[in-house]
């Protein structure tokens, strides 16, 4: 058998094992579950905290200061 | 202010205007690939719940449909990743098992267990491609990759598959 027909073969099993799904239709209104998503877990504030900042600051300054660290941070990553 | 422009700047009116609209196109995207209604009803919230999250990255002028289809598509596969294996096929889901033969049967538990054995990336295009027949741009719109790529990825799954399955076949004829 050539790969082609072994090809067209294992489509077919695999539509056979897995039939494409006929009933797509949601059977309710998810808002309230979206709502409740909601107040569980509120969505961050999209911005960097300051401390993120310093820190960025102070690595930055270290490795300008000491270039030489660069490759042994860049291991470490 | 447009709907889209309103949602992106937070306001939960049109955020929620916006869920109502897609919800059922969100659902039945993701019942497609995970293929079970409890998970793609969850699916559908994780995936407006990331929509709602990264608001300020939407452009209000792009197309917030395809948008959303490829931010499911996202949260379906992190599911398929972390999932040990699919569910099986809930009872509504069409079923041609029933009255077939032992051959059969025994055949298309051996390429289940191949396909889950699949990595997620080809199971996912595996099953928007091969068995819901979706064209292959609409899959690349939807992963976030090219048309060809889906094209590799397909032709991938298959040749894995069939390796798979020819050693599966040949453990089971030494059993």
């Amino acid at each position: 058998m050539t790969n082609k027909e072994d090809d067209k073969e294992i489509k077919a099993h695999l539509k056979s094992a897995f039939p494409p799904v006929q009933n797509t239709e949601l059977r309710r209104d998810l808002w309230p579950q979206m709502l409740r998503k909601l107040d569980e877990q509120p969505a961050p504030v999209d911005h960097v905290p300051w401390f993120d900042w310093a820190l960025a600051a102070i690595l930055s300054a270290l490795l300008i200061i000491f270039p030489g660290a660069i490759p042994a941070l860049l291991y470490h990553l | 202010m447009e709907l889209l422009e309103r949602f992106a700047a937070g306001d939960l009116d049109a955020f929620e205007t916006l869920f109502r609209e897609h919800q059922r196109e969100v659902y039945a995207w993701a019942v497609r690939i995970v293929r079970d209604h409890g998970i793609a009803e969850d699916l559908t919230v994780e995936t407006f719940w990331r929509i709602y999250r990264f608001r300020s990255r939407f452009d209000p002028a792009g197309n917030f449909r395809a948008w959303a289809r490829r931010i499911a598509t996202n949260a379906a596969f992190d599911h398929l990743r972390h999932a040990r294996r699919e569910t099986e096929l809930p009872e509504d889901l069409p079923s041609a098992a029933a009255a077939d033969p032992a051959v059969l049967l025994e055949t298309r538990a051996r390429i289940r267990q191949a396909f889950f054995q699949l990595p997620a990336k080809y199971q996912l295009v595996a099953k928007l491609a091969l068995i819901e027949e979706e064209p292959y741009d609409k899959i690349a719109e939807a992963v976030g990759i090219s048309p060809a790529l889906v094209k590799v990825r397909v032709f991938r799954a298959v040749r894995i598959l069939r390796k798979k399955l020819h050693s599966l076949n040949a453990e089971a004829v030494a059993k």
